[in-house]
């Protein structure tokens, strides 16, 4: 029978996660196979190419581009200071010669002399990329990095902004559809990765980036509330690299949307344990989603199936969530799948599950417009 | 694929897919009494993405809806059965794609608006998606064009400048740059990034020194060997090869679809550039076409006999929505939408879309949004096409005295809308809008057509499939287009010419396929729709007010044959050059309800009382 499939978000008690850590460029790593490391423990480190400066020797100092290497006072590879002579014209008779200064401190990297350019390369740009979870180092990608893997809860969410940052889990509301108020917050929550419920509104996440809160972790937020926090609109969702100090990872959807019970439920579990968090998004090739890792050690686990298995689509009893309006954010259970197309209220023609909802009313539903709620 | 040559123009059944950047459509095409038919179509959300990263599941659940909906086998566990034995399999399986979010390239050019330019031309015209075109002369400081190249990370790039014979300092320049900033490309840390020389001639020693060692380079002829002349095929089919051998070949899945396809993939924009030309061959008219996915919005037109596509990246109905929500504002979205909204609520709406793009609207409210920002996305990449589908410059035209008063100078827009034949809507939200009527709707209030002109949409957005068919047999491309493919909306009547709100702006005399004649007259506006079939055209008399024009110059008279089509004639009062719509919400509001119960995009008339 054919699957219609739509990918859905992992909300997992207990489950094997691994993490690649990657430098942009080959370096050097800082641990190996077998090592336990930390949130922050540096894993791999590199150099990045300095910044370049293309520097117009021949038409500084007035000189027909062929000329320049025999004007040059540094040859390819050696290093200059800023302001140490780089090149000198021969002048008139050895008279009215013309001494161009080094722009910046770098290396001589190439002579043109067919452009009469020279490109002078800046320090290198140390990089540095850490383990992010706390777990063991188990594979090693050499000179470009390592796998970190770890046992523990993995929430991930539909949207998030901001990057990878760490703090305790502490619950902020009295339930999944309780909303966060600027007056939710203090100084307890400094460093820490609250649990939201339905909402937050742009003042409470202000005062949370003023409070250095690390995370905020909520059902829903509004669209028109991020233009003033990244202080442009967001066209495409694909975010991460904000500068912003805390990391914000909505569950649901844009607008007022009861976290998922057992997103909140696993979340306040594991209050007071650390958590790693990243709300880095991209919905295109590739697609990554903001998650929540809660790595769990020794009397903690409990032993579930490691590994969360990935039906292949919608079946009948498939535990679904509705990603649409109406009923978005409900859950339900699969009672049928009707091979044939039905019509909805907007005219569009569709296959459609019947789906009962929490609460026990049946709809038809687009299949399109149901997600799989993957758990373990 | 099978290893021994197959005689394609002999298939009996040929299975097409396209991989969008949301959703994956099959076509099952059949020969039937003798003549190419589409018959099934299944569809399935594409899965580049995680947990499967591997684009063929989704081929293989849109052709296993097709089996269940042909009731025929077409797959042998995750393996297309070609070629046909009996009833089983199909004899030839072709496919085009931008999942993975196509090919993104950057141009360079030395002259922005010259060789720049055709850089960008050449591209386009090979499906690709321009990120930004460099120029000596763009005002941009060596180290900004560097960082610029590391920052945007794209998949090939195309440099090209002076003339065979001229100077050569900048375009070596340029390279002298690329080589600087080092570029790597987006998918897979290990390969080399491809580069394109297709510049002057007399450069191409010193380019392949500086950019050799760096980079995947290739040298094929220059894009403009004299100012007066573009040469793009060969690096169209230099970036199309390179797209195929590098970029598709490490996005997810790839290799193993071009392995199973009987030709070679094209990239979804190319195959619709394809039937676009042949449509526009074929039948001798002027063309725009337009295909508006999940991601970015592809438009064709063909004016004076010369081709034009313009990708616009970012502004699509799913992936981008949110885009277009910013580059149009807000107001220019409400403003087509019929009832009062709470404006956090919309941008919510539209930012779930985003988020959730492979969703579909349910209710009718959704819908309306939907189409809502469909109008204002293809707005604005029609704006962008305009500004980019010019006549060659740089160049020095024969000029009659004529022509010198007119200021016709080579750069201005090739477009004109009153000389505009045909105009064809591609992509989900137009193919597959609940009622033609709405997409003939979405068309009309987009681009704003002028004079006469005709409106058709692809059925089931099947036309990429049909550009890649036509590689392989032509026959059945042409015959499905034409039969199964076109499905015509009927034409748009639209006088041009300020007037004054209510007054008289057509009077038109219509003598139906029975004989009936009929008069109708168009105030400013309004909107009518006289039902009319593509096969029995009207014939009209058409006087527009006097100031205003129809095709015939201001105030005169046409006399010609209309043809209908699933939705009719739509007479369109509301204005061009202006196009008038009221500010204020209610006026508005009840303007839009009224347009709309007059072109019947909701609901069919009721009928009336006996």
């Amino acid at each position: 029978m054919a699957h219609a499939y739509t990918p859905g978000l992992k909300v997992l008690r207990e489950s094997k996660i691994q993490k690649t850590r990657l430098l942009p460029l080959k370096g050097k790593l800082r641990v190996q196979t077998g090592d336990e490391v930390t949130p922050n423990k540096v894993v791999a480190a590199t150099e990045l190419p300095g910044n370049v400066q293309m520097v117009n020797v021949a038409g500084q100092i007035n000189i027909d581009p062929t000329d320049v290497g025999d004007c040059m006072l540094k040859v390819e590879g050696e290093a200059v200071a800023k302001g140490e002579p780089l090149a000198r014209s021969k002048g008139i008779f050895g008279l009215f010669k013309s001494t161009l200064a080094s722009p910046a401190e770098g290396t001589v990297e190439s002579i043109s002399s067919v452009t009469g350019q020279v490109v002078l390369r800046e320090a290198p740009i140390p990089v540095q990329v850490d383990a992010y979870i706390q777990g063991k180092v188990v594979e090693e990608l050499p000179e470009e990095g390592v796998v970190v893997e770890a046992t523990g809860a993995f929430i991930q969410g539909i949207f998030g902004i901001g990057g990878e940052r760490q703090g305790e889990i502490k619950v902020a509301v009295s339930g999944p559809a309780a909303v966060i108020e600027p007056a939710d917050l203090d100084e307890s929550c400094r460093g820490k990765v609250l649990v939201g419920g339905a909402y937050c509104s742009l003042a409470a996440f202000r005062r949370a980036m003023e409070l250095e809160v690390a995370g905020i972790i909520v059902g829903g937020f509004n669209y028109q509330d991020l233009k003033p926090i990244l202080g442009f609109d967001l066209g495409v969702a694909i975010t991460g690299g904000e500068q912003i100090p805390t990391t914000l990872v909505v569950t649901e959807g844009f607008g007022t949307i009861a976290m998922a019970q057992r997103t909140f439920d696993l979340l306040g579990r594991h209050a007071g344990k650390i958590a790693s968090i990243n709300g880095a998004t991209q919905i295109r090739a590739g697609v990554i989603r903001p998650e929540v890792i809660v790595p769990l050690t020794g009397g903690e686990l409990e032993g579930v199936d490691a590994r969360a298995d990935s039906k292949l689509g919608i079946e009948e009893n498939s535990l679904v969530r509705v990603i649409r309006a109406p009923y978005f954010g409900m859950l339900g259970r699969v009672r049928s799948l009707p091979p044939e197309l039905r019509e909805m209220e907007s005219g569009t023609l569709v296959r459609v599950a019947e789906v009962e909802l929490d609460g026990g009313h049946v709809a038809l539903l687009p299949r399109a417009n149901l997600e799989m709620v993957e758990t373990d | 694929m099978s290893e021994e040559k197959r005689d394609y123009s002999r298939a009996r059944t040929i299975l097409a897919t396209d991989c969008g950047s949301t959703t994956t459509k099959a076509i099952l095409i059949q020969l039937i009494d003798g003549e190419y038919r589409q018959t099934h179509r299944g569809e399935a959300p594409t899965t580049v993405e995680a947990p499967f990263e591997d684009v063929t599941r989704g081929v293989l659940n849109a052709v296993r809806e097709v089996e269940e909906l042909a009731d025929r086998q077409i797959l042998d566990g995750d393996r297309i059965l070609a070629p046909a034995e009996g009833d089983k399999g199909v004899d030839i399986y072709i496919s085009t794609s931008s999942a993975g979010g196509g090919l993104q390239m950057m141009v360079a050019g030395v002259v922005k608006s010259m060789t720049g330019e055709s850089a960008e031309r050449a591209a386009l015209g090979a499906g690709a998606i321009v990120m930004d075109v460099l120029a000596s002369n763009d005002g941009r400081l060596p180290h900004q064009k560097i960082s610029r190249i590391r920052q945007l990370r794209p998949d090939m790039i195309l440099l090209s400048g002076g003339i065979d014979g001229g100077t050569i300092s900048h375009v070596v320049e340029l390279a002298e740059i690329l080589h600087a900033a080092n570029p790597r490309p987006r998918l897979g840390i290990g390969y080399q990034l491809p580069v394109i020389y297709a510049g002057n001639r007399d450069a191409r020693q010193t380019i392949w020194e500086t950019l050799s060692g760096s980079t995947d380079l290739t040298v094929v002829d220059n894009i403009r060997p004299v100012l007066e002349r573009e040469n793009l095929t060969p690096s169209r089919d230099k970036i199309h090869d390179l797209f195929m051998e590098h970029v598709m070949a490490q996005a997810p899945g790839y290799k193993k679809l071009m392995s199973w396809t009987d030709a070679p993939i094209m990239p979804t924009p190319g195959a619709v550039g394809a039937i676009i030309q042949t449509v526009a061959d074929h039948y001798g008219i002027t063309v725009v076409g337009v295909d508006i996915g999940g991601a970015t919005t592809d438009v064709f037109s063909v004016f004076e006999n010369t081709f034009n596509r313009t990708v616009s990246a970012n502004l699509g109905m799913s992936y981008s929505v949110c885009n277009v929500l910013a580059e149009a504002t807000l107001p220019n979205v409400l403003r087509w939408v019929p009832l009062e909204m709470d404006e956090a609520e919309l941008m919510n709406s539209i930012g779930n879309k985003m988020i959730r793009p492979t969703t579909i609207p349910q209710a009718m409210e959704e819908l309306q949004i939907e189409q809502a920002i469909a109008r204002e996305a293809l707005r604005l990449s029609f704006i962008q096409h305009k500004q980019f589908a010019v006549g060659l410059k740089g160049v020095q035209k024969e000029r009659t005295i004529s022509d010198a008063f007119d200021q016709s100078a080579s750069g201005e827009t090739l477009v004109d809308m009153m000389a505009l034949d045909l105009l064809v809507g591609s992509g989900g939200v137009l193919s597959h809008a609940p009622r033609r009527h709405q997409a003939a709707r979405m068309l009309i209030d987009a681009f704003l057509p002028e004079g006469i002109t005709e409106l058709a949409v692809d059925s089931i957005f099947m036309m990429p499939q049909l550009g890649v068919l036509s590689t392989v047999n032509e026959k059945a491309a042409t015959e499905v287009f034409e039969k199964d493919c076109l499905v015509h909306l009927g034409t748009c009547i639209a006088p041009v010419g300020p007037t004054k709100k209510g007054r008289t702006v057509l009077e038109a005399k219509l003598t139906l396929p029975d004989g009936t004649v009929v008069g109708r007259t168009l105030k400013q506006g309004e909107m009518f729709l006289v039902p009319a079939t593509h096969e029995e055209p009207v014939k009209a008399q058409l006087k527009p007010a006097k100031g205003l024009d129809l095709g015939a110059g201001k105030g005169h008279e046409i006399e010609t044959e209309l043809r209908g089509g699933v939705v009719g004639l739509i007479f369109d009062g509301r204005g061009r050059q202006p196009f008038v719509l009221p500010e204020e919400p209610v006026e508005r509001i009840a303007k839009l309800r009224e347009w709309s119960e007059a072109t019947e995009e909701y609901v069919s008339p009721q009928p009336a009382a006996s």
